[in-house]
Formats: structure tokens, sequence, C-alpha cells
């Protein structure tokens, strides 16, 4: 049983998004749903340890934000006549629950990922109103400066309201066009969870939750678009790994080493199955071929039973569809162990212009050199990976790597 | 009787393509592959990868030169086939017909000429 404080702790995890994107639709401004937002936590932190915690604390937290906005639209004459077309006024607590609120998360999404923005500035700011990140830890997250992000996000705002960019998930013809760099958002916030940018902390289960939650909203609105189904089943499948990625110190475990009992095998399951939905629908999406590599790692009980020539197979594939420096990488990796370690070295050596400063390029780099018994190469490579990596754990964890290479290996 | 239905394309072309209709076109391919081999009509059939992968070897006076990609800068490359059972050449083109490629390329339609096993 938990205390009320616990219970508006949990309640700010879990819902902040869905508040905020039900406050927007009724309020129509992003600063001010956030604000009301903001003030029901503090009211639910002094009256739930007197009155209790709510029966339904999600509903109870709206209705405070929504009547904490009445109060400020009465004093400001311009916000009042989107709020009477919304009926915020007259709209009961009980409506607010049944007004099926994953669909504001999804209008809040779609908003955030508009075009009139730059990509940059639609993942800033769906981790700050969808993913309840502060802008402290965006900013960490994009190596920027707060006030560079602040700027970022408020720019944002103001450029939304300017071009009065309706809030709703768009429809028909529009859809195809919107819906590439709301599946990329949601997955550079996945990500962002799976695999903190920067920092002491490399996993933030609670972002990845909700990211995966929307990308479950995404697919029930949208069923049969390819896209999602991808896009679901990759996080799934990426998820399934989450509590073999630390060992017991908080050290890195890379995926060769993990410990695969600890996979999450009902997430894997899941996430297999809507990856060989979206294999089978127009279009074939990076999302979906990631995923079917992921699929494929799911598939193997451990690192050395890993089928690389499927892997290598799907890289190909990737690279035709959807090419990138970083694609290109992850293919020579897979065909140096799918097929030849020399060739797959000389491949990525010739990336290296293209990916000097990207950790996960020495780290690779050092990985091929050592199995083709570089060892001082493959030494520099993993110290090199040590000084580019974003996170404690990460630098640890190469740097690790660098003199275990000197020493005998154990098996 | 067999049929080699191979698939020439301009890469350059693929490579302006935007990524959904990238993803749309192999979409395809894959609807494809999958209705010969549900009708049994495949016998096989490859993917290739692009000709910058590709090598040349001539052997000429016992002497063996070796060069980067095809023969000679064509408009158009090599990019997979299908190996197909049919009728007839009528039969095997109206296949090629669905080969996505056939729209922006062209899918050259040849008979396999098969030894009689001894």
């Amino acid at each position: 049983m938990s205390t009320p404080v616990e219970a508006v702790a949990l309640a700010h995890q879990t819902d902040w998004g869905r508040i905020v994107a039900t406050l927007i639709r009724l309020v129509g401004d992003f600063d001010l749903a956030e604000e009301c937002a903001q003030e029901s936590f503090a009211v639910a932190l002094e009256r739930w340890p007197l009155d209790g915690v709510p029966a339904q604390p999600r509903a109870w937290l709206v209705s405070t934000a929504r009547h904490k906005a009445i109060d400020r639209i009465r004093h400001r004459k311009l916000e009042r006549t989107h709020a009477e077309r919304e009926g915020l006024l007259e709209i009961r607590s009980a409506e607010l629950e049944l007004h099926a609120l994953a669909d504001d998360r999804l209008r809040l999404l779609f908003t955030c990922c508009h075009p009139v923005l730059a990509p940059q500035a639609q993942i800033a700011l769906t981790l700050r109103t969808l993913g309840g990140l502060t802008t402290e830890e965006i900013a960490r997250a994009f190596l920027a400066s707060v006030p560079t992000l602040q700027q970022r996000i408020v720019r944002a705002k103001a450029l939304l309201a300017e071009r009065a960019v309706p809030y709703e998930v768009p429809e028909g013809s529009e859809l195809p066009e919107r819906l590439p760099s709301v599946l990329t958002t949601l997955y550079l916030m996945f990500n962002e969870g799976h695999s903190a940018s920067s920092g002491q902390a490399l996993l933030r289960v609670d972002v990845c939750e909700e990211a995966i939650s929307l990308a479950r909203a995404l697919h029930r609105e949208l069923p049969d678009q390819a896209g999602p189904v991808g896009l679901l089943g990759l996080l799934l499948l990426t998820h399934a790994r989450r509590d073999a990625r630390l060992d017991a110190q908080g050290e890195l475990v890379t995926l060769d080493r993990q410990d695969r009992s600890l996979w999450d095998r009902a997430a894997a399951d899941e996430g297999r199955a809507l990856v060989k939905r979206a294999l089978g629908m127009a279009p074939l999406t990076r999302f979906a071929l990631q995923g079917a590599i992921g699929a494929v790692h799911a598939d193997a009980a451990s690192a050395d039973e890993t089928d690389w020539r499927q892997i290598a197979a799907l890289y190909s594939v990737h690279m035709r569809v959807a090419p990138s420096p970083i694609v290109a990488l992850n293919a020579c990796v897979a065909f140096a162990l799918a097929h030849d370690v020399y060739e797959g070295l000389s491949r990525l050596e010739a990336l290296s212009s293209q990916l000097a400063d990207y950790a996960p390029f020495h780290a690779a780099h050092g990985e091929l050199l050592e199995r083709t018994g570089q060892i001082e190469g493959a030494a520099s490579a993993y110290r090199r990976a040590a000084e580019l990596a974003g996170t404690d754990p990460e630098r640890r964890h190469l740097r690790r790597r660098a003199k275990q290479v000197r020493s005998p290996r154990n098996s | 009787m067999q049929y080699v239905l191979l698939i020439y394309g301009s890469e350059r072309t693929w490579n302006d393509l935007s990524e959904a209709e990238k993803g749309q076109e192999f979409a395809e391919y894959m609807t494809f592959g999958k209705a010969i081999t549900d009708s049994g009509a495949m016998r096989g059939g490859d993917a290739l990868e692009p000709v910058n992968t590709a090598k040349s070897v001539r052997v000429r006076d016992g002497k063996i030169t070796v060069t980067d990609g095809p023969f000679a800068e064509t408009k158009e490359q090599l990019g997979g086939y299908y190996l197909v059972e049919a009728k007839n050449i009528d039969e095997a083109v109206s296949l090629g017909a669905k080969i996505p490629g056939a729209r922006t390329g062209v899918v050259e339609v040849r008979p396999v000429i098969v030894f009689p096993s001894a």
C-alpha cells in the first residue's frame, strides 16, 4: 500500500503526458497547460495526505488543473473564446475520464512533430511534454546548454501558436507524410530512455515505457499503417533486454555477454509477432528491419548461436531502403561475423572519416581488430571509444575492454 | 519450361527515391515473391548488392585482369533476378510485367536451356 506522497509521484510518472495532452486540448495553450498541470500536482501533495488518495487520481488531477486554468482564463479575454469552443467551462469530470485520454497524447505527439518544427525541436518538445523530462535532462541528452534547450522549446511552442497548428491527429492524405517524423521521434524518445546519451545512468525505464505506451496507442489508432507495427515490435524486442543490460554493480553488459535468461520473453514474443506482421506490410520500414534484427538476436539461445548471416542480409536490405553511416557500420560488423572478418574490417575502416567522432565506431573497430589479432590497434581503438562515450557506464566498459585485450582472454 | 527474369534498373534513380518509396517497392517485391511461390512458379531468385561491390574478371591469353564494377558505364544495372517455371514465354513475360522493377527499368526474359540429366 503506497503512501499518498508515493501515489502523487507514481501519478506524475505515469500520467504527466496524458494530463498535459488533455489540458492542451482544453485550454489551447502549451504553457498554460503545463503550469496548471504542475499546480495540480502541488495541490495533490497538499490534499491527498489529508483527504486520502482519490479513487481515480488522473481524473482528479485533470479536474484540478482544469479549475486552475478556468481561474486564469477568466482574467484573460483571448483564451476565453477557445475555452468556450472546447466546452472547457461546461465539461464534467466524469466525461474527462471517458474522453479517451490516449487520443489526446496522440494529438500532442503529432503536434510536437509537426513539419513546421525542425527535427531537433520536435524531439525536445516531445521529451518535455510527453516524456516529462526536465529541461536539464533534455539539455544533457543533446549535449546542449540549458539556455539553448529552453530557447528551443520556447520557440517551438511559439511557432506552433503562430502558425495556429491544429491540435489533432492528421487524416487521409496528410497522414503518410506526417507519420515518419512521429515514428522517428518516438524511437529517439525510447532510445533516450534505453541508453541515455549522457550522464551517470544508462537506463530510464519510465521513459522507455512511456514511448512503448505511445507506440501502442499509435498502433491502435492506425491499425493499418505499417510503420507503427514495426516500431512497436522493435521497441518491445529492445526493451525485452533491459534487465540484462546492467550487472549487479551497475556496469554495462553488451549484447554478446548478456544473461539471456533475464530477457523478458513475453515482450520479445510480442515484439517478434509484430515484426513478422510488419515485414509483410507496405511500405517496408527501417523499424521493421531493425526489429527483425532484434528478433534474430532474441531467437538465439546464446550469443554463439546468433544467425549472423540473416542479420547481415537484413542490414543489406536496410542499406538499400534507409542507408546511413551508422547502418553501414552495423552492416560491416554483421558481415564480419557472418562471412569474413578481414573483409568486414576493411569495409569498416572505409567508414572512418564519416564516423571519426562516433564512439560505437571505434568500439566496433576495436572488436574487429581484436578478432584479427591486432592487439595494440584494438586497445587504442577501445581507448578512443572511451574518450568519445557519453555515459560513465559506457566509458568504464570500454576502458575495461582496452585493458583486457592485452591480457589473455578467458573464454 | 524455365525462364530467367533479369531485372535491370538505374541505381541512381533508386537512390533518389524517398525512404517511403523504397520501402514501398521492397514490400511489392515481397508480395511478388510470395505470389509466385504460392502459385508454384518460383524456382529461385536473389537481390544483388549494388554495382559498386561488383568486380569484373577477364582472362586473355592466360592473363587475369580484375576491374571494379561491370563491363561498361551502363544506364541501367542488374539488380536481381528470378528463375521461374512457366508454360511458355508469354506466361513468363506476364510474370515479368508484375515485377516492380519493370515499371522504372526493364525486365529481360530469357528461356533457360535445361540439359536433360544423363
